[in-house]
């Protein structure tokens, strides 16, 4: 009885990480099935069809290869736009700064359903063509919210104490820039990176406004909600999935490795620019 | 990374790091430009369309005019869904907190050498695609299945079955939004002293006061980052209702979705949007005056 209760807030803890990977299993198992109807949604019969035959069903492979390339330009460009905005925030004194935060709140205070329907409303009014550039211009917006906040973070949990040595033994701004500051800030900039593309790649709402006849991955999977999803989204999105687990993973591993040399070697100036945040 | 989302707030900075120069004015430009461009302009168009009238004659063209009728026609005819929205996205953001609360807590505070591992894994989830793990619930919901078999015997479920019902939505929206949940949540626990606890144990304080009087009000900014990324996306969503629901279960998404992309009544959606966003921003401002975490914005 002692054990039950020391351990309960244990147990729950591993339940509620099970609960979250129930879906996630039965889109992996579905992806080696062959449905019996065309609603992949029940256990029938065990084929490799999704994976042998990966881009076998018209258009799968097209909106994938589309989304890939949407989420490579707006995480691109939204991280730009965002690390500068972050550097301004933290670096830098300037006026209209709470109109400045208030409109980098807005967009992560504002549904999907509203930015994509007035995107949409901007763009019908314009009688701008809708399409691949109005996808990538929503998501940009989108984003760089989000990339504001990871790489503003980032810079405020840098020690200043790095800057003013660098700054002590007569290194340039541009110096302490790119040998100081510039690698210190980069993993926060990478991480925003990393997450921008992955809000682009699995958005749909803000998309489905804004793209015209455009067929991104998502667009693809609601269309064919309706129809029957084939097996090979299955195989599509299990292969994401464990891409992108296997990549956080690696980075966390890696960061964790370095800390612990890091900790051994204090005087190490190698490691330095892996020092951890927090 | 995304725990620094609701971590971080305000700015705390050495004054003598912060230059004024212009260099500052050049860094904000293109990004902000970008923001007034594409989120401030459209908002403010969206409210020039929601008074729109339409042209006689010319079916599907619309004319700037200053019909507030428009609002008053969505609210009558959309007000069931703007309920269900909120209905829906309150239950859902409270059983996300009563889920969330114990794993972010455990993490935090016991997880020890698992933790980073717990972490990736609360993340995971949402490497695969929303659209497929709100529609593989249908496989897990389905009349069928398990776990409706089992509550079935239990006599518990209104009309014996969960999916395309209600509580499949809520069902939907709660595991979705759940990370939102705990990643704040384990970021306000993980600052939590521990010290504090042993001091309250110290003074013979049981389990169940010490969490009353020290741990959850210390861990209030999480709850009230938590509950604002969880209710929000939320409110806005139509993907859970669309999938998992019936027709009677739609949400405000989905009229603002048929209305702007199937009828094509764009000053109905665009007035059923800015209601939205308004109604939203009224909330997210009282919680966050009442909860006193002003530095979150």
């Amino acid at each position: 009885m002692k054990w039950l209760r020391s351990h309960l807030v244990g147990m729950f803890a591993v339940l509620a990480l099970v609960y979250l990977f129930i879906p996630i299993s039965v889109i992996i198992v579905l992806s080696f099935n062959k449905p019996a109807g065309k609603f992949n949604i029940r256990w029938n019969e065990f084929s490799l069809d999704g994976w042998t035959n990966i881009c076998g069903v018209p258009g799968v492979c097209e909106s994938f290869l589309t989304s890939i390339q949407i989420g490579l330009i707006s995480a691109l460009a939204a991280t730009v736009l965002g690390t500068l905005i972050a550097f301004a925030l933290v670096r830098y004194r300037f006026r209209g700064r709470s109109t400045t935060n208030l409109l980098i709140f807005l967009p992560m205070a504002t549904p999907e359903v509203v930015m994509g329907a007035s995107l949409l409303a901007l763009f019908l009014n314009l009688q701008f063509p809708l399409g691949q550039t109005t996808v990538i211009i929503a998501h940009i917006m989108f984003i760089i919210s989000f990339v504001v906040v990871t790489v503003k973070a980032r810079l405020q949990g840098m020690d200043p104490r790095l800057e003013e040595a660098a700054r002590d033994l007569y290194a340039s701004p541009g110096q302490t820039f790119r040998y100081v500051t510039f690698p210190l800030v980069l993993p926060g900039i990478l991480g925003a990176a990393l997450l921008g593309f992955a809000l682009s790649f699995d958005d749909f709402i803000i998309s489905f406004f804004n793209a015209g006849t455009l067929v991104t991955f998502p667009i693809y999977i609601w269309g064919a909600a309706q129809r029957g999803i084939p097996v090979q989204v299955n195989a599509l999105a299990t292969i994401v999935f464990i891409s992108a687990l296997a990549i956080v993973l690696f980075v966390q591993i890696r960061g964790q490795m370095k800390r612990k040399s890091l900790t051994a070697a204090p005087a190490n100036p190698a490691t330095i620019d892996v020092l951890p945040r927090s | 990374m995304v725990v620094g989302v609701a971590a971080k707030g305000g700015t705390s900075i050495a004054p003598g790091a912060q230059r004024r120069s212009r260099t500052g004015y050049f860094l904000l430009l293109p990004g902000m430009a970008w923001l007034g461009i594409f989120f401030a302009i459209p908002i403010a168009t969206l409210f020039m369309t929601s008074l729109q009238a339409p042209v006689e004659g010319a079916s599907g063209q619309y004319a700037p005019a200053f019909q507030v009728s428009n609002y008053a026609d969505a609210i009558i005819e959309y007000w069931p869904q703007f309920l269900r929205s909120f209905l829906y996205a309150g239950i859902a953001t409270l059983l996300a907190l009563v889920i969330a609360y114990p794993l972010a807590y455990f993490i935090a505070v016991k997880a020890g050498r698992w933790r980073t591992l717990m972490l990736v894994l609360v993340i995971a989830p949402s490497f695969a695609s929303f659209l497929l793990r709100t529609y593989a619930w249908r496989t897990i919901l389905a009349d069928e299945s398990p776990v409706t078999t089992f509550l079935n015997a239990l006599h518990v479920l209104p009309d014996d079955r969960i999916l395309n019902t209600s509580i499949a939505v809520i069902a939907g929206l709660t595991y979705n939004f759940l990370p939102f949940m705990v990643l704040p949540l384990y970021a306000a626990l993980e600052r939590l002293d521990p010290r504090l606890i042993e001091a309250s144990n110290d003074l013979y304080a049981n389990p169940i006061t010490t969490f009353r009087k020290v741990t959850w009000p210390l861990s209030l900014p999480g709850v009230v980052a938590g509950t604002l990324l969880t209710f929000i996306p939320a409110a806005g969503d139509y993907i859970n209702a669309e999938l998992l629901g019936s027709t009677q279960d739609r949400m405000i998404g989905n009229a603002i979705q048929t209305n702007f992309i199937d009828f094509r009544d764009y000053p109905i959606a665009s007035a059923l949007s800015f209601m939205l966003m308004a109604a939203i921003l009224v909330l997210v401002f009282a919680y966050i005056r009442r909860a006193g975490t002003e530095d979150l914005v």
